[in-house]
């Protein structure tokens, strides 16, 4: 009996890495600690978040156990299917907030960008494990194809922060694949001279909020508002912070957002300095670990896919902190693991269960 | 090599070097980890950089931060906008809004709830249903709400309760706008109501972008136009920047933006047809719609009984609410919209449009009704009303006393895909647009639908076969046909503008207050639906022939105004073949009366259906509300008398 139990056990906790694991079950619980309080002590919230977290844990149990080789012959058409469903969405989407994001499949909507953070870095991955050995020049503008296709259809859907998100991604593996550094500076310097044509293809809202990242006074009442409430938040708080439940700028009603992109604000009030540094420090844990995996994959796919994934966990953590602590502009990014919201949860999940595939099927080769 | 100029080697020398797998392998997962390296230590150097801007936020300008959030004492106040009023098409208000004061509690600051409340009970009354309604908002509510005890409070309540405030922290006398529907249930179904915003709200408004818009705002609407012009009712929410004392108390106002008041919305309903029509139907349970053919405009729309709307607005307190829940009459059914009742020989004017349309009859030809008709090779009998049978029949006849056997026979001759297309092009089967949420769609049988009706796996083939016999019972709009009362409305004023079809709709105009610009609401176009003008003339000479000397001419006699019109019965309950005899079954199990009807029939201005629940004969319980809502409209208060009252069925020779 003891023994089945324990087979059991092993079989459902084989693959999964335990470092990687535990660094995200804390920051979960500290999202949900902070959560309880962001939502004035709604326990309908927590519950519904902790629902969230118990599917993304079956996802990712599941993702660890699918060997990479599996998940790069479904690289293709995951890939293939979420361009077309963009392009559907371009004709056909659902439009919410006056944004054309959605496909409506009559039961539940699709967000198909979505899909494009996991299958972008998937596509390239296999791209460069496919022409392992044979990469030349042209290999890169293809791929620089590939990622701009749907980076331009998130664009004008319009939804700027995810398209610069999934460039990023598909930059990573660019990047770990090998990509001059002539290149990319090049590519920076052009990105540099683009800056004003950029500007005027932007929406108004988009101008406002990078005017009000320059000034935050500019708008007090809009994004200038949200941004200087979330510093007066941080800074109010001191080293030890104000205590959970204890923030004033949470529980007068000053912070806005503050359960889904702001929660990070609320977290820095009532726990302080020690509180961000102990958060700052799991979130590195988890991507140190991350790239540990990575260097360590036996195929280029594997070694790729680990990579992108890790840097954009660091990614969503930097860009979200940033924009709370008023370093970057107001965009909407979530804290990784603690920000209200079942998708992204999900979608993380997934990729820390890949990462754990990605370890427990490395090969020892001895070389 | 093109390849250098991208991937940066050591050895620089291309191809030549590496040339085993192993070696490119090695050199390749070493380019990889420095790659990777790099970019440990920028993760690294963000972070420290994040690290840095909280020590700089939370420890250097720690005191400065504090000070601010001390002082963060200017609050951002909502204003309220004044919600749009609705009007009748002649301007007669229906619903409004005035400014008043509420008594509110805000829990989480209270720590005995029920001593405080029996205090308060000292200075300003209230009531054992004010704490009942209370204590279900607590229920619904979270946990920093203020919710109010009393509503409306008097002048002198506000001003005695102002000198006793000191005793009682987290009680706050607030003004508030409340919404008022003065007729009470008249319409109440087109109106609808406002209520309490709830998580579902809370989406909803997520979803439209307007979350800053509704700051403030604790009402939204639930039910009717209240719902659906939502958004034009709602207005511009204003902001005010206070200075707020240490308990949160509002001392000085420093800059204030004005809120912008909803639009109002006139709509497209007579208030006093709406009124008369109601009135017709007594005690009755039923639904009445009526349109403009012209244009698609509903002039009144009817669902027996109503609610008043006025209950609902602070939150409807649990007696009421159980009352309208659980009553057996269903009050809060909206029957225009969503009840589907089979059709009965409504259903039969169209159906023969449909067959001289096709071609499968002509208007002279005849048939010979001997009372009953059988699918031959079949013992059963599908019977007519009339025992003997009508004898030799042509359409008008058909029509005029209501023929089962005509139909039967045009039944078993077309093909019920045939039927279902030419009846989906009157609007049966799917909704017709109108401007209030909840329409359903009814059924307009075919093949299709019955094969998807009984798709589970509960049903076998020949559950989901299409029968000869199912064609039969739906030809005289039995079986499984299911049509709301807007359907038929709608169908019968379709018919009456020859064709050409309005979708109808509640809302005529919206009156912008901010600008006073009136914008009448985009409507869908009108459709022609093509047929042909000497098939029209026949079916509504017929129709005529019904009011003048067929099922309904005595509840039309005497009428100033030529009308046509149509009765009908639809079966509740099923006798198989026996003679349906009305006092033998159970009111609730009597059929529903149809009636539908236009006027004056040369240029009509109003068509309309009626449905009277377990009303019985469509010519005796519902042809007469009909009469009295045209006369209304046409002849205006002043008609002389109200409609004849109808004798009881003079004996079972009359068809419905």
């Amino acid at each position: 009996m003891l023994n089945l139990v324990a087979r059991i056990w092993e079989a459902l906790t084989r693959r999964i890495d335990r470092m990687l694991f535990v660094c995200a079950l804390a920051i979960v619980g500290v999202g949900l600690v902070t959560l309880f309080s962001a939502s004035d002590q709604s326990i309908p919230r927590v519950t519904s978040q902790l629902a969230s977290f118990g599917f993304a844990i079956a996802l990712m149990w599941l993702f660890a156990n699918i060997p990479p080789p599996t998940l790069a012959r479904a690289a293709v058409p995951l890939y293939a299917v979420g361009v077309l469903m963009l392009v559907g969405v371009a004709f056909f989407g659902v439009v919410v907030n006056g944004s054309r994001r959605w496909l409506n499949f009559g039961v539940a909507r699709f967000q198909p960008s979505e899909l494009m953070k996991i299958a972008v870095p998937l596509m390239l991955a296999w791209y460069f494990q496919k022409f392992e050995g044979r990469i030349g020049w042209k290999d890169y503008v293809l791929a620089a194809v590939l990622i701009v296709v749907p980076v331009y259809l998130i664009k004008r859907q319009p939804d700027l922060g995810t398209s610069l998100l999934i460039a990023a991604s598909g930059f990573y593996v660019l990047y770990l694949a090998g990509l001059s550094w002539k290149v990319m500076i090049g590519l920076v310097a052009v990105g540099a001279a683009a800056g004003p044509f950029v500007w005027q293809h932007l929406h108004d809202y988009q101008r406002e909020r990078i005017l009000t990242f320059i000034d935050p006074t500019r708008d007090p009442l809009g994004a200038g508002y949200h941004s200087s409430q979330a510093s007066i938040a941080l800074g109010s708080g001191g080293v030890v912070g104000k205590g959970w439940l204890n923030g004033t700028q949470t529980h007068l009603d000053f912070l806005p957002e503050r359960h889904t992109d702001f929660i990070f604000a609320v977290f820095g009030e009532e726990f302080g300095l020690i509180g961000n540094a102990l958060l700052l420090i799991l979130y590195l844990l988890v991507i140190a670990r991350g790239m540990v995996i990575a260097a360590n994959a036996s195929t280029l796919f594997a070694r790729l896919l680990a990579g992108a994934i890790t840097l954009m966990f660091f990614t969503y953590a930097f860009v979200n902190m940033g924009m709370v602590s008023g370093v970057l502009p107001v965009v909407g990014v979530p804290l990784p693991l603690v920000s209200y919201g079942g998708t992204a949860m999900v979608s993380l999940f997934i990729g820390l269960g890949v990462l754990m595939s990605v370890q427990a099927h490395r090969k020892l080769v001895a070389t | 090599m093109a390849r250098r100029l991208f991937t940066r080697k050591r050895d620089g020398n291309g191809r030549g070097f590496g040339s085993s797998d192993l070696q490119r392998a090695d050199r390749d997962r070493f380019l990889f980890r420095r790659r990777l390296g790099v970019a440990g230590g920028l993760v690294f150097v963000a972070f420290a950089g994040l690290f840095a801007r909280f020590f700089y936020l939370q420890v250097i300008e720690h005191d400065h931060y504090q000070t601010l959030a001390e002082t963060n004492r200017i609050a951002i106040v909502p204003i309220v906008p004044n919600r749009g009023v609705v009007t009748d098409r002649n301007g007669i208000v229906l619903a409004q809004s005035y400014s008043g004061y509420t008594l509110e509690i805000m829990p989480a600051k209270v720590k005995d709830l029920d001593a405080t409340i029996d205090a308060i009970a000292e200075v300003v009354e209230v009531t054992p249903r004010d704490r009942k309604r209370f204590r279900k908002l607590m229920e619904e509510s979270k946990n920093f709400e203020s919710l109010p005890l009393r509503t409306r409070l008097s002048d002198e309540e506000v001003a005695r309760f102002a000198v006793q405030r000191f005793r009682f922290p987290g009680v706050e006398i607030k003004a508030r706008l409340f919404r008022q529907y003065p007729f009470d249930e008249v319409a109440s179904h087109v109106v609808g109501y406002i209520g309490r915003i709830n998580d579902k709200d809370v989406d909803r408004i997520a979803e439209w972008d307007e979350v800053a818009n509704y700051k403030g705002s604790d009402y939204i609407g639930k039910v009717g136009v209240e719902l659906s012009y939502e958004r034009e009712l709602h207005g511009t929410t204003g902001w005010e920047e206070v200075e707020v004392d240490a308990n949160g108390r509002a001392v000085r106002t420093l800059s204030r933006t004005p809120p912008v008041s909803g639009s109002n919305l006139k709509l497209s309903l007579d208030i006093t047809l709406q009124r008369a029509a109601e009135a017709a139907f007594g005690e009755r349970r039923g639904a009445l719609v009526a349109i403009d053919p012209r244009n698609g405009d509903v002039l009144a729309f009817v669902s027996k009984p109503g609610f008043d709307p006025n209950l609902f607005v602070d939150g409807i307190d649990p007696a009421n609410w159980q009352e309208y829940n659980e009553s057996p009459d269903k009050p809060l059914l909206n029957r225009p919209l969503r009840g589907a009742y089979p059709p009965g020989s409504t259903i039969k004017p169209f159906l023969a449009l449909g067959a001289l349309t096709s071609g499968k009859r002509t208007a002279t030809q005849t048939i010979f009704d001997p009372g009953f008709f059988q699918i031959p090779g079949q013992a059963h009998r599908f019977r007519d009303d009339k025992p003997g049978g009508h004898g030799t029949v042509d359409m008008y006849k058909s029509i005029v006393v209501s023929c089962d056997t005509y139909y039967y026979l045009l039944a078993n001759e077309t093909d019920i895909d045939d039927t279902a297309r030419f009846m989906s092009n009157l609007g049966f089967g799917s909704k017709t647009g109108i401007d209030i949420e909840g329409e359903l769609t009814g059924v307009l049988p075919s093949r299709e639908w019955k094969r998807q009706r009984f798709a589970g796996k509960n049903y076998r083939d020949e559950h989901r076969k299409w029968y000869l016999g199912d064609s039969i019972s739906a030809g005289i709009g039995q079986g499984y046909n299911a049509f709301t009362p807007i359907q038929l409305a709608h169908a019968i004023a379709t018919v009456a503008n020859d064709g050409i079809a309005y979708p109808p709709h509640l809302v005529k105009s919206v009156q912008s207050l901010k600008t006073g610009e009136v914008r009448e609401i985009a409507r869908d176009a009108a459709v022609n639906l093509g047929l042909r003008p000497e098939n029209l003339a026949v079916i509504k000479n017929a129709l005529v022939g019904v009011n003048k000397e067929g099922t309904s001419a005595a509840a039309f006699r005497n009428a100033p105004y030529v009308s046509g019109g149509k009765t009908g019965t639809a079966q509740v309950f099923s006798l198989k073949g026996e003679k349906y005899s009305e006092h033998k079954v159970d009111e609730r199990l009597r059929d529903h009366a149809w009636f539908i009807a236009y006027a004056p029939a040369d240029k009509p201005k109003i068509a309309l259906a009626v449905l009277v629940e377990n009303g019985g004969f469509g010519a005796q319980a519902a042809a007469p509300i009909a009469r009295k809502v045209i006369d209304h409209y046409l002849l205006g208060n002043s008609a002389p008398g109200a409609a004849p009252v109808v004798q009881e069925r003079p004996g079972d020779d009359e068809s419905d």
